[in-house]
């Protein structure tokens, strides 16, 4: 017997604005920084600006005695020397994880790393006594290149470690039978006339998640829980590794995530700060309370990317891609962080995208270094494999002549071979690359740009156009549970949702997925309101407290919808089935006899019929009902996909590439994504913006930079130049619909697409602007002087490397060297 | 981020805040729009003693015609400069300048004088208020005296002004008629210039009378261009007078090398940029 009808869909698939968004523009919005219970006492982090050294004392009295202080802990003095954060993605059976404590013991391993805590009745006297702690170091030589790192013989961050490298992970598909041999491939081609071996070094560069909230903790430890507020995306999986890193009972830990003001993969970790904030909290009775500055968020909070990859591919001279090696360094920074070693890793099975490659091979070594440590930012290991990819593409197609977009489509999996499975032995379900591609390429004008570009190369024009392509896919909705299991991560992916009828009619859905920005509260009730045919406003979304939603993953991997979604979808059909056995009861006809729309039951082939939200109201009062059941409508349902979802998309970038200044311009940008069912158009579509500005940024604004010492030097908003809405032009997006098939909503998943697909396609459209010029690679990001440089290079001018590290001695008090602050030129 | 404690005063006239400026002795801050001293407190850049407060005086945000100049008081925000009427018609460079400075917020709050006696090398008004001569009236213990632009900025974040002194007042030469532009060069839209190029011609029948050129973040201070304006002097505005007379460009200077730019690309990029606004004001 099937429960339901199909749902009427009125509400999915409309543009309707998000609910959550009056409260959070007009300031009614709850950060944890601003909730602050009665006796609250304040910390702050005394931070070391030194990358590598050992602690040779630790002068407390000043700080001690300065007004409003409460104290000032070491690690030891809190007893927390054992204490190690934990890491909960082993890559290899012998990964090397060193202890990362809450506070350096006896030395110090990345510039920012806290040393001591003050404990003060407010912040601005901790901040004042912090800087009252005196910290002497031994300093040594920072270890900052990972490839030298890497090498036998090198300096080490962690001595007990024995090595630099903290694991190297392989996917051979060979091995793995999932496909042919790599080295066979690159032996063939390199002594076969008819192919071609094309060997590129791409550097991904490291990157600041750069979230709008900084991160705040505050833990009341007065009630018979331990209470922990936290800027977190995983208030669940907080709770658990509280208990795993403190040792203390989870049934004694309530963890609430009031909003949250983004993450992009940022406030995914579990910090030292929050583990200080308990530790503290439980030692002194109080609550206790922590919240970084901006500097602090750039210097401690985990960073992303940093990867060097060394690919690659063998091909046909036809254009057939016969093989793909990939190899890749990723830099750790100086601990592992709770997913970090697993990010890299994700990509193993995103090198081969949307081509039918039939090699593949996949090697990543994970790097220590005297940096703040790496773990996800926003696509986790995926962009990084597009980027690879794409490029390679386009690497490929310049040397076999080729029209890149041609040659793409010569080598991906036609719509007419899904289900596929893939040489990274995935199985896409849906999509169609080809229909995607044309409606961009329309959207583009392609062939006119093409014309266009011809004629600016022929005038000699000092402004040069390129176009950029990167025609993506990836693999959401984390996940699977087994499929991660096998991969050794430490937590499963299913995902939770609870249905409550309430005795009016009204319904509160509770889900395990934890919004900071995303709009759940907005797609989750339209959901709802369509399974059990209630008006949209009469659902209530509840998340991100253990006391409402005990059960959840959270949310990162574009999971809440394809996970967190069909988990709601699944307890509503619950809830149906409970009510129509009511509804039966009470219009005394058999069930079978009832059909479910609108949100009524009605006996078929009359007019006899009971709104769900009557059903509802009866079952409180549950004066009359069945037998054989509770009265109750409310269920409960976990979810745990069979399959990753694989949204794909044809992203297009015009850039004008100024030859005269190296100014690139991103002059127009087309995307069409198949991201499967479409819940609410317009969230997806600020998704789709948000997430392209994100990738572009990485493609032309942003790096995070360190100098000599192992100083980050761009710690603040004026050096780390992320792009406003006045460096980019209007987007034209649009998406279309293959529906996923591996879940009962058809839907795929949007929250990464954007940031995974762009970065490649602006940096190709970079180099094709100014390739036929002599520049065959920029790193990223390609600012205006690095393309004026290599223009300079390809014109046999001066080579010189523009220092990326030194400090301006203008330009905004960021630039200004805090051991130099009026800029003086030494 | 906190800044340390420090006492505050805002007086209501330019006399009882140069007694607080005395009083408070050398650990004693102006306050202005804040937008580069709040900074600089919240990074714990500096601690001052006492922060005098001018917001709470009216006469310092006028903008007036004085006799032949245009006087703009310390306290004009850049939003009110750029807007002003009389700034269009006369000081046109002043505001096509003060345009690019920043965001609307900033614009708000940020003044006039605050953005001159900051002294950032890379700050837009600068290379304005050198290139069209300004005068600047500072105000201390002793009375007013009257600073000429060329002598005003001294160093990296230094002038002219006295420990225990108030920048009261900066006045323009009119140009009326003048044809002026700001070319500006940086790393994202809102961000500060890596290089920029404040152009003001005098152009008499096709050919340009006189030329007054100041260059932003060349150097420690403000510079004067004063290669390109004698190469452009007395010869017909048009590109190849334009490219040649840019060539001068980097005479004088000592351009910094920071992560945006080496010195040799920021040079590169002053003659480029200084081509263009040359044409561009001429039209
Ligand atoms: C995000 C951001 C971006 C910016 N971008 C740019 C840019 O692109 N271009 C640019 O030119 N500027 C830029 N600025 C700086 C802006 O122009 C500031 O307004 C300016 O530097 C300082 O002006 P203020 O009125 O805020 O001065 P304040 O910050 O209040 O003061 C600055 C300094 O000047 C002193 N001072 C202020 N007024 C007087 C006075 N009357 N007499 C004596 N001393 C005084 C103060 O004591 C202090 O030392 C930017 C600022 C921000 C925050």
């Amino acid at each position: 017997m099937t429960t339901t009808a199909e749902p009427t869909t009125t509400e999915i698939g409309k543009s309707r604005v998000r609910k959550e968004d009056a409260r959070l523009i007009a300031g009614r919005s709850r950060y944890t920084d601003s909730i602050t219970p009665p006796g609250t006492l304040h910390i702050a982090v005394v931070r070391t600006t030194l990358a590598r050294a050992t602690i040779t004392s630790i002068d407390k009295s000043e700080a001690e005695k300065s007004p409003g202080v409460h104290g000032v802990y070491t690690a030891a003095d809190l007893g927390a020397e054992a204490v190690g954060m934990p890491c909960a993605w082993p890559v290899t059976p012998d990964q090397k994880a060193p202890q990362r404590p809450v506070l350096g013991i006896g030395r110090v391993s990345f510039s920012g790393e806290g040393v001591a805590v003050v404990v003060a009745r407010s912040m601005a006297e901790a901040k004042d006594a912090a800087e009252l702690v005196e910290v002497d170091y031994d300093p040594q030589d920072a270890i900052l290149d990972m490839e030298a790192a890497s090498k036998d013989g090198a300096d080490l961050v962690h001595p007990d470690l024995g090595t630099n490298v903290s694991a190297t992970w392989q996917f051979d598909s060979k091995a793995m039978g999932t496909g042919d041999s790599v080295d066979d491939a690159i032996k063939e081609a390199e002594s076969d006339p008819d192919s071609i071996v094309v060997r590129r070094r791409f550097r991904q560069q490291r990157l600041i998640p750069a979230f709008m909230e900084p991160r705040s903790c505050v833990v009341d430890p007065t009630g018979e829980q331990i209470t922990i507020w936290s800027a977190t995306q995983v208030p669940h999986i907080l709770r658990t590794m509280t208990t795993v890193t403190l040792g203390i009972p989870e049934s004694k830990l309530r963890v609430i995530a009031p909003d949250v003001g983004g993450g992009f993969g940022g406030k995914i970790g579990v910090l030292p700060e929050e583990m200080l904030c308990v530790l503290l909290a439980q030692k002194l009775g109080k609550p206790v309370k922590w919240t970084e500055t901006r500097s602090e968020s750039m210097l401690t909070a985990h960073h992303g990317r940093d990867q060097i990859q060394d690919l690659t591919i063998t091909a046909k001279k036809d254009g057939t891609i016969t093989g793909l090696d990939v190899h890749l360094l990723a830099d750790m920074g100086s601990y592992l962080g709770l997913v970090g070693p697993g990010v890299p890793i994700l990509g193993a099975f995103m090198f081969n995208a949307i081509y039918k490659i039939p090699a593949l091979k996949f090697t990543c070594s994970n790097v220590f270094t005297n940096k703040t440590l790496t773990d996800a930012y926003r696509g986790a290991g995926r962009p990084e494999a597009t980027f690879g990819i794409e490029r390679m593409m386009d690497e490929l197609a310049v040397e076999l002549g080729r029209d890149p977009m041609e040659l793409r489509e010569q080598n991906w999996i036609s719509h007419e071979e899904f289900p596929f499975t893939t040489v990274a032995g995935l199985t896409y379900d849906t999509g169609n690359y080809e229909q995607a591609t044309a409606r961009a390429m329309e959207l583009f004008d392609y062939a006119g740009l093409r014309r266009e570009q011809e004629e600016r190369k022929r005038s000699g024009d000092p402004v040069q156009l390129g176009i950029g392509i990167s025609t993506f896919t990836e693999m959401c909705g984390l996940a699977p549970s087994r499929v991660l299991g096998s991969l050794d991560y430490g937590a499963g992916g299913w995902e939770a949702a609870s249905i409550r009828m309430l005795a009016t009619g009204k319904v509160e859905v509770i889900t395990g997925a934890s919004a900071h920005g995303q709009g759940h509260e907005t797609a989750f009730s339209q959901i709802v309101a369509d399974q059990l045919g209630v008006p949209f406003e009469d659902v209530e979304i509840l998340h991100g407290d253990t006391q409402v939603s005990p059960k959840g993953l959270d949310t990162y991997g574009s999971r809440s919808l394809v996970v967190g979604g069909i988990a709601i979808v699944n307890a509503a059909e619950k809830v149906v089935a409970k009510a129509k056995k009511i509804a039966a009861h009470l219009l005394e006809a058999s069930e079978d006899d009832l059909e479910f729309a609108n949100g009524t039951f009605t006996v078929k082939g009359t007019d006899k019929g009971k709104a769900i939200q009557e059903i509802a109201f009866a079952t409180f009062m549950a004066h009359d009902y069945p037998e054989d059941m509770e009265p109750s409508l409310d269920s409960d349902a976990v979810f745990d996909p069979e399959n990753f979802s694989y949204p794909h998309g044809t992203h297009l970038a015009a850039m004008e590439v100024d030859t005269d200044t190296g100014r690139v311009t991103l002059r127009n940008y087309v995307c069409v994504d198949d991201i499967g069912n479409v819940i609410n158009p317009l969230i997806v579509e600020g998704q789709v913006h948000g997430g392209l500005a994100q990738g572009i940024a990485q493609a032309l604004f942003e790096e995070a930079n360190y100098d000599e010492q192992g100083t980050l030097v761009n710690a603040t908003f004026v050096d780390y130049t992320i792009p406003s809405a006045a460096d980019l032009p209007s987007f034209t997006t649009e998406s279309m619909s293959t529906a996923a098939t591996s879940n009962k909503l058809g839907v795929k998943g949007v929250g990464e697409a954007g940031t995974i697909a762009s970065t490649p396609a602006i940096v190709n459209g970079v180099l094709d602007a100014i390739r036929h010029l002599g520049v065959t690679e920029i790193e990223m990001p390609t600012t205006s002087q690095r393309v004026w440089r290599a223009l300079q290079v390809a014109k046999g001018g001066n080579p010189m490397e523009t220092p990326s590290d030194t400090h301006s001695p203008g330009a905004g008090l960021g630039s200004i060297d805090p051991n130099n602050p009026k800029g003086e030129v030494l | 981020m906190i800044p340390a404690k420090f006492d505050y005063v805002r007086p209501t006239s330019v006399e009882e805040a140069v007694t607080a400026l005395r009083d408070g002795g050398e650990d004693a801050k102006i306050l202005a729009g804040g937008q580069s001293l709040l900074p600089v407190l919240r990074l714990r850049m500096a601690a001052p003693s006492v922060v005098i407060d001018l917001g709470g005086i009216p006469e310092l945000r006028r903008i007036a015609e004085d006799g032949d100049r245009i006087a703009i008081g310390a306290m004009a925000a850049h939003h009110d400069v750029m807007r002003d009427d009389l700034v269009k018609q006369h000081v046109s460079l002043l505001g096509q300048a003060t345009e690019t400075v920043a965001d609307p917020q900033v614009r708000h709050r940020g003044t006039l004088g605050g953005a001159l006696a900051h002294a950032d090398p890379a700050g837009d008004l600068g290379a304005a208020a050198l290139a069209l001569d300004a005068e600047f009236v500072i105000l201390g213990a002793d009375g007013t005296r009257v600073v000429p632009a060329a002598e005003f900025f001294t160093d990296y974040f230094t002038t002219a002004i006295g420990e225990a002194e108030i920048l009261t007042q900066i006045r323009f030469p009119k140009y009326t008629g003048w044809k002026t532009h700001y070319e500006k060069f940086n790393r994202t839209a809102q961000a500060w210039s890596m290089v920029a190029i404040a152009v003001a011609l005098k152009v008499d029948g096709g050919t340009i009378s006189e030329a007054r050129i100041g260059l932003t973040n060349m150097g420690s201070t403000p510079i004067r261009a004063t290669g390109v304006e004698q190469a452009l002097v007395g010869q017909a505005a048009g590109k190849d007078v334009a490219k040649a007379a840019a060539e001068h460009v980097t005479e004088g200077t000592h351009a910094p090398s920071d992560a945006d730019a080496a010195a040799d690309y920021r040079e590169h990029l002053a003659k480029v940029l200084t081509g263009r606004a040359v044409l561009t004001a001429v039209g």
